[in-house]
């Protein structure tokens, strides 16, 4: 079994040490400028085009910068991001309800049960206004009271109304706002768009993230593009458990592929499994549908106290129900955060009085929301969300009660960043999901909008200046890496007998397995045994029809599998070594009374970024320290 | 289930494109259609025969990158996207046309896979609100009114498939085109830009090829969020109103 070394600890030397709520104006100032006349000399390559690069491209353009984009979608509209539901929060306190950037910094840390900056989450609590602002500025149509001033919900975690969204749309109709930027970007020729383009290696030279080696997906032409900074935003790696809620495409090539020159990787065994999903329904499933959060506000959570009760839910009497979250959290009840309702769920399915075929479901009922308020607010509220659950269910959820289960969703982990942004390669910035900023070990709903838009609109644009107002300007000299991704093409090509899905199906069991909801050392050193065979049976076995000179699926998605079946392993280290629970890293043997995460905060108060080495990691500690929020048990109850 | 598909084969934009049949058997009801086909690709993959190329991502409806023609009809039988389709839209012993979108200006990339980047150019040619980041004022200081918030957000809907192209004789993308007008049209902090927003996308549809539209009304019968037509009406009126009258 892999095993690593402990190197030197790191740490982030960017955020100021002052008062918290100036650290942000502090550094603004701080950082160098680049003049406007010298901005339009600099190049800098984006890939991505979700929120988080797609803010950051327009904003970058609209500077004065050259950008040169990439997206392996057909157009720069399609990330993934659009397909986010629930919301996004931000600190106006509209309702006066006690909402401040305060209140947000600390529901966020707390919600990522205290293993996160605290100077970047205050930073995110104090923009998440500004990006509202800027959001209706552009055209995205948020949910208005009739007044028309703009409406609210609750989320979960939090007792504050501040979660503003557009019906059950909201990653759609912000995702085309930056789309729209950046399409006013790219009309005044200051982004060059390369769509159905993907990033297949990053070119570091002197120790400088400088280029960007990708294949048309099109032609299959493999070329290099160089650049004074490359900014990675890329999402995440939720899909190397094969079935997610993320798009069939979501990958983690570009991060691996940066990870493996010299990339830190943080916390990647924070992963965030969502409660509210369609369940499973057979093998042949490629992906599982995502049930927005916000339908806890009015749904409520049940399964029958008998164990295997087998009739239909409407003969199920009141009193043989049991609403086991309002039960267990009875303060916030259906609104827990995302970590513990999954958990919970988890376990009154093992228990066997789980719901529906497999047995892996719960309810999640409408019948008292819909007495309260009446049919047409329920229909106004989520009558998108009942549509699509009845095309794929085919049950209607106005009369009888929705079936949910857990599914990945989310990766807290990603690349490691400091307050500029910047990773551990000189020049590489990393944004949005593919970071592993702000959100700590469980990220609460309606952050991830937040979060991308907020570092795509405003700390990027800000703190990239500081680096190029001093790198020097790009040299074009030889570099291999376009070699060496053409040899890793040819390797790939090869009429064996698996598929590149039956690996990523046989790999995602085995995390979904060992290294999901709750975790064990004795799981994680099993898929830690299996997954070097399986990556080795990879190698052998892997077919790959057609050629590399051609639109090829099965090319592409070779490509991909063969990296999670890396960054899966460094999943399983570091979800060994982080022997605490926290957040949604739940570790079996540390857990309360009760059964909640149970952080050991004297030994794992700590980032852990895996550098890559060629036969072991090597793990960096990031001491975290807490001026403003002590940590304590989390509590919900 | 047991079906024969019939699949549109074609190497790339330069080769004549072809149906053949395929057999494939044991399709579960609860199969999407484009699982069915990942099936049938898996298959095919497996006996080193080239699978077929199709486009899909979020498979939830919301991206806008799926896209067939399904007997005949952008989508398929079923109100909604492809990847929302499934197998219990079907009968046992069913032969199934797939096909990809047929329009002149989504010229066949492989298989089932079109170019439609020319929406993306009518996007560029003003189908956006020119609010450089940071210029923003606070959000409410501009009531808007619940009635229009929603009226744009019907309009904003659009996935920008493309089924409404692929659905009009003429090849037109007004719908599309209008979508984008109506949404930001019926918004105050869409008004300074409204005409000459609206006059951009469509000479920009002009030039790059659409047709002209002539009301026919395919492309609402396919449109998976339901784009109404009278978006279609606005953006005439918008057009065709004098620049100077507000």
């Amino acid at each position: 079994m892999i095993s690593y070394d402990v190197g030197v600890e790191i740490s982030d030397r960017k955020a100021p040490t002052g008062p918290i709520e100036h650290r942000w104006s502090e550094r603004r100032f701080e950082a160098k400028l680049v003049s406007p006349a010298n901005r339009r000399k600099r190049t800098i390559i984006v890939v991505g085009t979700g929120l988080a690069g797609g803010a950051a491209g327009a904003t970058l353009a609209e500077q004065g910068y050259r950008v040169i984009q990439f997206c392996i979608q057909d157009s720069p509209r399609r990330a993934h991001s659009i397909a986010a539901q629930g919301g996004i929060n931000a600190a106006k306190n509209y309702r006066n309800d006690g909402d401040s950037i305060q209140r947000l910094f600390y529901d966020t840390v707390k919600g990522g049960d205290f293993r996160s900056r605290e100077s970047n989450v205050y930073r995110l609590a104090e923009i998440s206004t500004q990006i509202i602002d800027q959001c209706v500025a552009q055209g995205v149509p948020f949910a208005r009271e009739y007044g028309g001033l703009l409406d609210t919900r609750s989320f979960g975690g939090v007792q504050v109304s501040r979660t503003f969204y557009a019906r059950g749309q909201t990653g759609q109709q912000l995702l085309l706002g930056a789309y729209q930027a950046l399409s006013r970007q790219i009309a005044a020729g200051r982004v060059e768009i390369h769509p159905r383009t993907e990033m297949l290696d990053l070119i570091v030279i002197d120790g400088h993230a400088k280029g960007v080696v990708v294949r048309d997906l099109v032609n299959g032409r493999i070329s290099s593009y160089t650049a004074d900074a490359v900014v990675l935003a890329t999402g995440g790696y939720g899909n190397a458990y094969y079935l997610s809620t993320n798009a069939k495409g979501s990958n983690a090539t570009a991060i691996w592929r940066a990870h493996r020159r010299g990339a830190y990787f943080a916390n990647p065994a924070f992963t965030q499994i969502h409660p509210t999903c369609i369940p499973r329904s057979g093998e042949h499933q490629a992906k599982l549908t995502l049930m927005s959060e916000s339908l806890r506000n009015d749904g409520r959570v049940w399964v029958p106290k008998k164990h295997g009760d087998p009739r239909p839910p409407r003969e199920i009497p009141e009193e043989e129900r049991d609403y086991f979250l309002e039960r267990m959290y009875p303060r916030f009840g259906n609104l827990v955060p995302r970590d513990i309702a999954s958990r919970a769920t988890k376990n009154v399915c093992d228990e066997g009085r789980g719901v529906g075929p497999t047995g892996y479901g719960v309810y999640l009922d409408f019948a008292e929301a819909i007495d309260r308020l009446g049919m047409p607010i329920i229909k106004e509220r989520y009558g998108n969300l009942f549509q699509m659950y009845e095309r794929i269910a085919a049950e209607d959820p106005y009369t009888t009660p929705m079936r949910i289960y857990p599914a990945v969703h989310y990766t807290m982990g990603g690349l490691w960043v400091d307050y500029d942004l910047q990773s551990t390669i000189p020049g590489l910035f990393v944004i949005g999901e593919a970071n592993f900023s702000d959100h700590g070990a469980n990220r609460l709903g309606a952050s991830a909008l937040m979060q991308g838009l907020a570092d795509g609109y405003f700390i990027l644009p800000a703190t990239i200046n500081d680096y190029l107002a001093d790198a020097a300007p790009v040299s074009v000299g030889t570099d291999r890496t376009e070699a060496e991704v053409r040899q890793r093409i040819d390797r790939l090509l090869k009429k064996g007998d698996r598929t590149a899905d039956s690996f990523h199906r046989e790999l995602g069991d085995l995390l979904w397995e060992h290294c999901g909801m709750s975790r064990t050392e004795a799981s994680l050193r099993k898929a830690l045994d299996r997954i070097p065979e399986l990556r080795e049976e990879f190698w052998d076995r892997i077919t790959v029809t057609g050629s590399g000179q051609e639109l090829n699926g099965e090319l592409e998605r070779a490509g991909r599998v063969a990296d999670f079946l890396e960054l899966a392993e460094l999943m399983c280290l570091d979800a060994l070594h982080r022997e605490e629970s926290c957040g949604g890293h739940f570790r079996e043997e540390s857990q309360t009374a009760d059964g909640e995460a149970k952080r050991d905060d004297a030994n794992f108060s700590y980032v852990a970024a895996w550098e890559y080495g060629k036969e072991n990691p090597t793990l960096h500690k990031e001491e975290l320290t807490f001026e403003y929020v002590h940590p304590a048990q989390r509590s919900y109850s | 289930m047991n079906l024969t598909l019939r699949i549109w084969r074609q190497p790339n934009a330069e080769t004549a494109g072809k149906l053949v049949d395929y057999q494939i058997h044991d399709i579960g009801k609860d199969l999407s259609f484009l699982e069915m086909l990942d099936v049938l690709n898996e298959r095919l993959a497996s006996n080193n025969e080239e699978p077929i190329a199709f486009d899909s991502d979020c498979r939830e409806g919301i991206c806008g990158m799926c896209g067939l023609v399904i007997d005949g009809v952008p989508h398929g039988p079923s109100q909604g996207t492809t990847c929302q389709l499934h197998m219990r839209s079907f009968h046992d012993g069913q032969t199934i046309t797939v096909e990809p979108w047929r329009a002149a200006t989504f010229p066949v990339i492989r298989d089932l896979v079109v170019d439609r980047t020319p929406l993306d150019r009518i996007i560029q040619a003003g189908g956006y609100i020119s609010a450089p980041t940071g210029s923003a004022p606070e959000a409410n200081a501009l009531p808007v009114p619940k009635a229009d918030a929603e009226a744009a957000f019907d309009a904003a809907a659009c996935i920008g498939c493309g089924a409404c192209v692929a659905a009009c004789p003429n090849g037109s993308a007004m719908l599309f085109t209008a979508a984008k007008a109506a949404h930001l049209a019926h918004l105050p902090q869409g008004q300074p830009e409204r005409k000459t927003r609206a006059r951009g996308m469509v000479e920009a549809q002009d030039e790059l090829g659409f047709g002209g539209c002539s009301t026919v009304g395919a492309c609402t019968t396919v449109c998976p969020k339901d784009i109404p037509l009278a978006t279609i009406a606005q953006l005439n009126r918008d057009v065709l109103r004098p620049a100077r009258s507000r």
